[in-house]
C-alpha cells in the first residue's frame, strides 16, 4: 500500500443549465478511483457552485495509481428522478508519480461529455504522496520517466542510452460488445475511453519495468498507438527508447561530462584547395545512378509480404579509416548485440551518437485479424511485430549496420486486412553511449570523420554493397567515400552542413484494387505494395533531383487501405548535403526518336525540366562551390577485395537476395513512352511553388534558417472529400489525389499569409480511406458506397523573422544550442511573464504594456508545439507525459453546423482539454505535441456523427530566453552548426 | 468528387478582422467570398475561389462558435475553449457591439420586445443592413438593457464593466437603454434630421441632470429613469407663463440681457412669450409618462421649429437660453 492519493473538489463554474423551470443547477460530484467513490455535498441552485471539499484520500497499490485515472462527474441532484450527468474529467496521476515531475495537479478543467462536449469547468487539487517500495519483485514502476520528444529532452544529459522497449496489450473494444447493444451511447463511450485510459497506463506501466530492468530512469521518444482492430479487439501498443537521463544542473550545462572530450570542431578541410585538383573538368551531372534495391522476400507465409527498402547508397572505407572503422563497428557490436533489437526511436542525438548513417530500412506485413480470443495473451501480436522487427534488423545488417534509428511502426486497417508497417534509418552508433561507465576511450575514432560530413559516409563496404550506388569521395573531408543520395527517417543532425534551404517533398500516389475479401484480399493488397514503395521511391527521387537536392530527412511513408483502393503518401524534408555530390539533372528520352515532333515535344519538356531546376536552385539558395567530379564507379578492383571486412555473414545472405532488375532502369532518364514517366513527369511540374516568404519541412528544424522568432502557432486541419465516381483509373485517381494535397497546402498558405516570412516545420500529413461500415456511427447499417478520401496534417508554422528588425536581436537557436549554452538559469516563475501571443516578437512586446482586461485572473496561455523545443525560450521543467483520449458523438448533426462544424468544434475542445490539463500541471507548454489518432464516422441520413482524437506530448515548463541574462554573442560562439552554415545566412 | 468536411483549428484561434466584418454586417458565406474576391486578395496570394471559399467557412465557424462567449464578454476573459489573445478579445468584442448608426436610428426610443423585433424585416429593407445585422444588433441591444436594468450605479459605468466596451461605446449604449426605458418617441417625421448621435447627445445631458442618480451618487437607484420627484418641481415654473408680472419682468430681464448681442433680437423679443410657454408647458406636463414619450417631438414643434422659421442661429439659441435660465434664476420667485 504505498501510496495515497489525495483530492479536494473546490468549485464549478459556467455550468449548463439542468433544471429548465429556475435555469439552474443542483450539482454535486463523484470522485472515484478504482472502486472506492466519494461524494460532494449538492450546491443546490448555482451555475457556480461552491463546494470546497475536504481533501478525499484514496489509499491504492501504486501499481493501481499507474494504471488508474482519477474519474471526477460532475451530476445534477434531482429529488425524483435519477441524477443527471454533467460531465467528466479523467485526471492521469502519472505525472505526479515522478519526483521530478509535477508535484500537484490544481486548475480549472473542462467537464467533458461524450455527446455534449465540454460543459462547464471544475476547479480541482490533486496530491499523491508516495512511500517507498522497497519490493524487489513489485509489479509498478514509478519514478520512470516518459518523454514523447524523440531527442534528449533539454534539461537532461543523456549518461546511457539502453535502447528499445516496446510492450502491448489488447482487449475486447467496448464498442463491440454485446452490452453495447443495450446500453446508452454515453455509457459506451465512456466504457471506450475509460478502458483506454487503463490500458494506456498499464501499457506504461509494463514498459517502465522493463525499463527498470534494464538499469533506465526513463523513456524517451515514448510512441504510443492504438489499433482499433473493430471486431477483433482493441490494441494498445507502446514502443520507446529507454535511457539514463541526469537532470543538468542550471549553470553547469555546459559541462556536459560524456562530450567533453569531443574535439574541437574540425571545420577541417577548406573546400578551396580542392579546386585544382587536375580532374575539375570531368563529366558533369548525368551519371546513371540506381539509388533504390528492392526485394520482395519469399516469406514464410503468402500473406506477409515484405517489401523493403534499401535507400541511400555504398560508400567505402578509406584505406586508412578501415582497421579503425573494423575495430570501431566490433565494439559496437559487442554493447548492442546483446540487445534482441538494436533500435532507437529517437530522430536527433547528442552529438557523436551518431557515426554513420546507411539509408532507410522499411518493412511491412499485411495480417488477416481475428478475435483476440485471450487478452492476457496477445500472442499472435507480439509475433507479428517481432517478425517485422527481425526483418528491419537484417535489412540494417545488410547496410552494414548495426542499429537502426528513427525508428516507428504503424498500421493501417480495413476491415479484416492489417498492414503493420515498421521503418527506421540504419546506422552506425558510437559506442560509449550504451556502456557502463561510459568512458570515453573511442573519442578518438571520431577524428576520422568530421561531425559535419562524418554520417553521410557510408557504413558498409564498397565492394559489398547491398545496391548499386555511385560513390564519390566526400565533398567536404575528401577522405571518405560518400553516395549521391541519402534517404534518413531522422531529423538533420544540428552539426550537418547544409547548403542552401530545404523544402517539404511529397509523393502522393493512388492505386486501385478490386474489392475482395479475406485472404484474396490480402494477398492482393500484399502484391500492389512493393509496386507502390517502388513508386513513390521514384517519385520521392524525381522531385529531389528537380530541386536539385541530395538528401531526405525524416521520411514518412504512410500507406492506407481502402476498400478499393491504397493510397501512398511519403512526406521528407529535402536538403542539399554539403558533403555529397551535386544531384544529376533528369534527362528525358523517348523511345521513337525519328518523329520529329516527337523530338520536339520531349525538348520543350526538357528546357522545361532544366528551367525548374534553376528556379528551384535560385528558390533554395543552393549554390554549392564548384568542385570537381570525382567518380568512383562501382565496379571494385579485385585486388581489394581480400582486405574488407564483412560486417556479418547475414548481410551477404541478404545480399544474394536482392532484387536488382530495377537497376536496368536508369532513375534520372525518364522514358516518355513510358505513361508512368508522363504521369510523373506532370506530377513533377504541377507541383505549385510555395508562395514567396514561406518555407516549408517536416523536420523539427528547416535546414538553413536559423532566425526564429518565438511566435508560433500550432494548427491542425482535417479534411474529408467523397469521391464521385467509384469506378476511376489509377491515373484519374492519382490526379485528384495530388490535387487535394496541393490544395490544402494552398490552403495553409493562404490562412497563414499574415505571417510571412513564416515556416511550416513538421507537416504531418495522414491520409485514410475510410471503410464503409466505418463511416457509419454504430448499430446502423451501411448505405453508403463512395469511397471517402480523409487527410489530416496536422503541424505547426513557426515564424521566422527575415527583416533587419529582428535579426538583431534574435539569434540563432537551433539543435544543440539551448542545452549547450551556459546561463544561469532564471527562476521558472510561470506566471511572470509568459503571455504569448501568435505575433512576431515586435508586435507582442508592445501590447503586453497594454493588456488589462479586468475580468477576473486570466487563463493561462499554453503554447502546444510538435517541436520538442520553443525558438527563443528555454525549457526548464518536464512535467510529465499528456496522454489523452476522447470520444465525441452526436445525434443532432445539422444542428451544430454538420460534420464541419462538429469536428471543429471537438478539435477545438481537445486543444482546450490538452491546455486545461497542462496549465493544472503548471506548464505553459506542451512540446512534441501529437494527435496520433483522429477516426472520424459519419451518418448524415441518421443526423449522427461520432469522432475519436488521441493526442500526446510532454508538458513543460519555458522561459523566455530574453528572461535570462542571456547575451547573444555566447550563443554563437557556442553553437557549432553556425558555421557549418556559414554560407548560407 | 466534393469536399465533404474541412476544418482547421489553430492553438492561438486565427481570425481575420475583414471576414469578421463581413460576418458581423450578415453577409453569407457566399456574398463574403465574392466582395473578398473583388477585394483583390486572390491575387495577392495566388489562391483560387475554392481556397478563398474553405477560409471563409472556417472563420465563419469560429465566430460562430465565439458568438456565445460575446454574448456575456466577460467569460470570454477566462473561457477555455478557444485561446485568443487580449488584444483580440477586446477587438472580437467592440466589434460585435457596434452597431449601425441608421439602424439604431430606426429602434431608438421603441420597446425592445418580440414585437419589434418582428418588424426588422422592414427596417432591414429601408436601412439596407442585412436582416441579420439587424437581428444581432437588436439583441445586442435588449441584452445591455437587461442586464444594466437591475444594475444599481452609473448607467456608463455598469455598462463598461460588464460588457468590456470602449468608453464612447458605452456611452452609446446608454443613451440606447435611457431612450428604450422611457421610451421617448424619435420615429415622427418632423424628428427624421436628427441623427443617433444627436439623441446621444441629449440623453448624456438627461442622464447626467436629470436622473436620481446625477444628484446623488449614494443614492442607490440607478440613472435609467427620470426623478420623479425633479419632474413634479418643474410644474412650478408653470408660475412663468401664467403670472403675467412675472412673465414680463422675465421677458424684459432676458430681452436686456440680449439687446445688440444678435441680429435675431427683434423676432426673440416678438416670440418670447410663445417661445417661454412653450417651454415651460413642456416642462410641466413631464409628469405624464405619455408627455415623457413625446418630449423630443414637442420641443422640435413647441420650440425648434418657430426659433428656426425665424432664422435663428445655434449660436442665437445658445445665448437665448442661457439667459433665459439665468434671468430666471433672478427672479424673486426663484430665489
Amino acid at each position: 500500500m504505498p501510496g495515497k492519493l489525495k483530492a479536494k473538489i473546490v468549485a464549478g463554474r459556467h455550468l449548463p443549465v439542468m433544471d429548465r423551470a429556475s435555469d439552474l443547477t443542483d450539482a454535486f460530484v463523484e470522485v472515484k478511483f478504482g472502486n472506492t467513490t466519494f461524494k460532494t455535498d449538492v450546491y443546490p441552485k448555482s451555475l457556480n457552485p461552491q463546494w470546497n471539499s475536504e481533501w478525499f484520500k484514496f489509499e491504492v497499490d501504486d501499481e493501481d495509481l499507474q494504471d488508474e485515472p482519477l474519474q471526477i462527474t460532475v451530476l445534477d441532484h434531482d429529488t425524483y428522478s435519477a441524477n443527471d450527468a454533467i460531465g467528466k474529467v479523467y485526471i492521469d496521476i502519472d505525472p505526479l508519480l515522478s519526483c521530478e515531475a509535477a508535484t500537484v495537479i490544481s486548475g480549472w478543467l473542462p467537464i467533458y461529455d461524450t455527446i455534449h462536449g465540454i460543459r462547464g469547468e471544475i476547479n480541482v487539487v490533486v496530491k499523491v504522496d508516495l512511500f517507498n517500495d522497497l519490493n524487489r519483485f513489485r509489479q509498478s514502476s514509478c519514478g520512470v520517466k516518459f518523454f514523447c520528444t524523440t531527442s534528449i529532452p533539454r534539461c537532461y544529459r543523456a549518461a546511457l542510452v539502453h535502447g528499445f522497449v516496446e510492450e502491448l496489450v489488447v482487449n475486447e473494444d467496448p464498442e463491440y460488445q454485446w452490452i453495447d447493444r443495450i446500453r446508452t451511447p454515453r455509457a459506451s463511450n465512456e466504457a471506450r475511453q475509460r478502458l483506454i485510459s487503463l490500458m494506456s497506463g498499464e501499457l506504461q506501466r509494463k514498459i517502465g519495468l522493463k525499463v527498470l530492468e534494464m538499469g533506465g530512469n526513463a523513456v524517451v521518444g515514448y510512441l504510443q498507438c492504438f489499433d482499433l482492430e473493430g471486431e477483433s479487439g482493441l490494441v494498445v501498443r507502446a514502443i520507446g527508447t529507454a535511457c539514463t537521463l541526469d537532470k543538468l544542473i542550471p549553470g553547469t550545462e555546459s559541462k556536459e561530462p560524456v562530450f567533453s572530450e569531443d574535439p574541437p570542431h574540425p571545420l577541417s578541410v577548406p573546400p578551396t584547395p580542392l579546386r585544382t585538383l587536375p580532374s575539375s573538368s570531368s563529366p558533369p551531372p548525368f551519371s546513371p545512378s540506381k539509388p533504390c534495391s528492392r526485394q520482395s522476400s519469399s516469406s514464410d507465409t503468402d500473406l506477409s509480404l515484405t517489401p523493403k527498402m534499401g535507400m541511400g547508397s555504398g560508400i567505402s572505407v578509406g584505406k586508412e579509416a578501415g582497421p579503425l572503422k573494423t575495430l570501431l563497428r566490433q565494439q559496437a557490436q559487442s554493447a548492442l548485440e546483446q540487445r534482441e533489437f538494436p533500435f532507437f526511436t529517437l530522430t536527433c542525438f547528442p552529438p557523436g551518437f551518431l557515426v554513420h548513417i546507411g539509408g532507410v530500412v522499411s518493412a511491412r506485413s499485411v495480417k488477416l485479424l481475428d478475435r483476440i480470443h485471450n487478452p492476457d495473451e496477445p500472442e499472435t501480436r507480439d509475433a507479428w511485430w517481432e517478425e517485422i522487427r527481425q526483418e528491419i534488423k537484417s535489412h540494417a545488417k545488410a547496410l552494414g549496420c548495426h542499429a537502426v534509428v528513427g525508428y516507428s511502426e504503424s498500421t493501417t486497417i480495413c476491415e479484416e486486412v492489417c498492414i503493420l508497417s515498421a521503418s527506421g534509418t540504419a546506422a552506425m552508433l558510437n559506442p560509449r553511449f550504451m556502456r557502463e561507465g561510459s568512458v570515453c576511450v573511442y573519442s578518438r575514432f571520431d577524428d576520422a570523420s568530421p561531425p559535419s560530413c562524418g554520417f553521410c559516409h557510408i557504413p558498409y563496404d564498397e565492394f559489398n554493397m547491398p545496391f548499386p550506388a555511385q560513390l564519390t569521395y566526400c565533398y567536404h573531408c575528401r577522405r571518405q567515400k560518400v553516395p549521391d543520395v541519402l534517404f534518413t527517417t531522422i531529423d538533420l543532425p544540428a552539426e550537418a552542413a547544409v547548403t542552401g534551404k530545404g523544402c517539404l517533398i511529397q509523393a502522393r500516389l493512388c492505386r486501385t484494387k478490386k474489392k475482395a475479401q479475406g485472404e484474396v484480399n490480402a494477398t492482393a493488397i500484399s502484391n500492389l505494395l512493393p509496386f507502390m514503395e517502388y513508386e513513390l521511391h521514384t517519385q520521392l527521387m524525381n522531385k529531389l533531383k528537380l530541386r536539385c537536392m541530395n538528401a531526405l530527412f525524416g521520411l514518412r511513408i504512410q500507406i492506407s487501405v481502402g476498400e478499393n483502393m491504397l493510397l501512398g503518401l511519403a512526406s521528407a524534408t529535402g536538403v542539399y548535403l554539403s558533403a555529397l555530390p551535386a544531384p544529376g539533372g533528369i534527362q528525358i528520352t523517348g523511345k521513337t526518336p525519328s518523329d520529329l515532333s516527337y523530338d520536339q515535344h520531349i525538348s520543350t519538356m526538357q528546357k522545361r525540366i532544366n528551367d525548374t531546376i534553376a528556379m528551384n536552385k535560385e528558390l533554395y539558395n543552393i549554390h554549392p562551390l564548384e568542385c570537381i567530379e570525382e567518380v568512383v564507379g562501382s565496379p571494385i578492383p579485385d585486388r581489394q577485395r581480400s582486405r574488407l571486412f564483412r560486417s556479418t555473414s547475414e548481410s551477404s545472405d541478404e545480399l544474394s537476395e536482392l532484387d536488382l532488375s530495377h537497376g536496368k532502369k536508369d532513375a534520372f532518364v525518364l522514358e516518355i513512352d513510358d505513361t508512368d514517366a508522363v504521369e510523373d513527369i506532370q506530377s513533377l511540374l504541377t507541383d505549385a511553388p510555395m508562395p514567396a516568404g514561406f518555407y516549408s519541412c517536416n523536420t523539427e528544424v528547416m535546414p538553413g534558417i536559423y532566425n526564429w522568432t518565438s511566435g508560433l502557432q500550432m494548427f491542425t486541419s482535417v479534411r474529408v472529400y467523397r469521391l464521385s465516381n467509384a469506378n476511376l483509373t489509377n491515373q484519374g485517381l492519382n490526379k485528384i489525389f495530388t490535387d487535394l494535397c496541393e490544395n490544402l497546402l494552398k490552403s495553409l498558405y493562404f490562412k497563414l499569409r499574415s505571417m510571412i516570412p513564416c515556416c511550416l516545420c513538421h507537416l504531418n500529413f495522414t491520409v485514410a480511406v475510410p471503410e464503409e461500415e466505418l463511416i457509419q456511427v454504430r448499430r446502423h447499417t451501411p448505405k453508403h458506397t463512395s469511397p471517402i478520401l480523409y487527410i489530416f496534417p496536422k503541424n505547426i508554422l513557426v515564424r521566422s523573422g527575415e527583416n533587419e528588425e529582428q535579426l538583431q536581436f534574435s539569434m540563432e537557436l537551433c539543435g544543440e544550442s539551448t542545452s549547450s549554452n551556459n546561463q544561469p538559469t532564471a527562476k521558472p516563475s510561470v506566471s511572470s511573464s509568459e503571455r504569448c501571443s501568435p505575433l512576431p516578437e515586435v508586435r507582442s512586446r508592445s501590447l503586453r504594456s497594454t493588456r488589462s482586461l479586468p475580468c477576473g485572473a486570466p487563463v493561462t496561455v499554453v503554447k502546444m508545439t510538435p517541436l520538442s523545443f520553443l525558438p527563443r525560450t528555454r525549457i526548464v521543467k518536464y512535467l510529465g507525459i499528456i496522454n489523452m483520449f476522447f470520444i465525441r458523438e452526436t445525434t443532432s448533426l445539422r444542428e451544430e453546423g454538420g460534420v464541419s462544424g462538429f469536428l471543429h468544434s471537438f478539435i477545438a475542445e481537445v486543444f482546450a482539454m490538452v491546455r486545461a490539463h497542462v496549465a493544472a500541471l503548471g506548464g505553459n507548454a506542451v512540446v512534441s505535441y501529437s494527435m496520433k489518432e483522429c477516426v472520424f464516422m459519419e451518418n448524415p441520413n441518421k443526423n449522427q456523427a461520432q469522432c475519436l482524437i488521441n493526442v500526446s506530448g510532454d508538458a513543460v515548463i519555458f522561459v523566455r530566453e530574453s528572461d535570462q541574462e542571456a547575451i547573444p554573442p555566447l550563443i554563437m560562439s557556442g553553437q557549432p552548426s553556425t558555421t557549418g552554415a556559414d554560407g548560407t545566412t | 468528387m466534393s469536399v465533404e468536411l474541412d476544418v482547421f483549428v489553430g492553438n492561438t484561434t486565427i481570425m481575420d478582422e475583414e471576414v469578421y466584418q463581413f460576418w458581423l454586417d450578415g453577409y453569407t458565406v457566399n456574398d463574403a467570398v465574392k466582395v473578398r474576391m473583388e477585394g483583390g486578395v486572390l491575387e495577392e496570394c495566388e489562391a483560387s475561389a475554392e481556397v478563398l471559399r474553405s477560409d471563409t467557412m472556417d472563420q465563419y465557424r469560429t465566430f460562430q462558435m465565439c458568438e456565445r462567449l460575446l454574448h456575456s464578454p466577460a467569460k470570454l476573459a477566462n473561457q477555455l475553449l478557444f485561446q485568443i489573445p487580449p488584444h483580440r478579445q477586446a477587438m472580437l468584442i467592440e466589434r460585435y457591439y457596434t452597431f449601425d448608426g441608421l439602424f439604431v436610428r430606426e429602434v431608438l426610443g421603441k420597446k425592445l420586445s418580440k414585437g419589434t423585433k418582428k418588424d426588422l424585416d422592414d427596417v432591414s429593407a429601408k436601412t439596407g443592413v442585412t436582416l441579420k445585422s439587424c437581428r444581432r444588433q437588436f439583441d445586442n441591444f435588449k441584452r445591455v438593457f437587461k442586464v444594466v436594468e437591475e444594475l444599481k450605479g452609473p448607467l456608463v459605468e455598469n455598462i463598461r464593466q460588464h460588457f468590456l466596451l470602449s468608453d464612447k461605446l458605452a456611452r452609446d449604449y446608454a443613451a440606447i437603454v435611457f431612450f428604450a426605458n422611457n421610451r421617448f418617441e424619435t420615429g415622427k417625421k418632423k424628428l427624421h434630421y436628427l441623427t443617433f448621435q444627436d439623441f446621444a447627445f441629449c440623453a448624456g445631458q438627461l442622464i447626467s441632470n436629470w436622473t436620481v442618480g446625477a444628484l446623488d451618487n449614494m443614492v442607490e437607484d440607478m440613472d435609467v429613469d427620470l426623478e420623479k420627484e425633479f419632474l413634479q418641481d418643474l410644474k412650478e415654473l408653470k408660475i412663468l407663463i401664467t403670472d403675467k408680472d412675472l412673465l414680463d419682468q422675465h421677458k424684459s430681464l432676458v430681452c436686456t440681457a440680449l439687446r445688440g448681442k444678435t441680429k435675431a433680437f427683434n423676432e426673440m423679443e416678438a416670440n418670447f412669450k410663445n417661445l417661454s410657454r412653450g417651454l415651460v408647458n413642456i416642462a410641466a406636463k413631464l409628469t405624464n409618462t405619455k408627455d415623457v414619450r413625446d418630449f423630443f417631438i414637442d420641443l422640435v414643434e413647441k420650440f425648434i421649429e418657430p426659433c428656426r422659421s425665424d432664422k435663428w442661429t445655434a449660436g442665437d439659441m445658445r445665448l437665448y437660453l442661457t439667459h433665459y435660465t439665468n434671468s430666471a434664476h433672478i427672479l424673486d420667485t426663484f430665489k
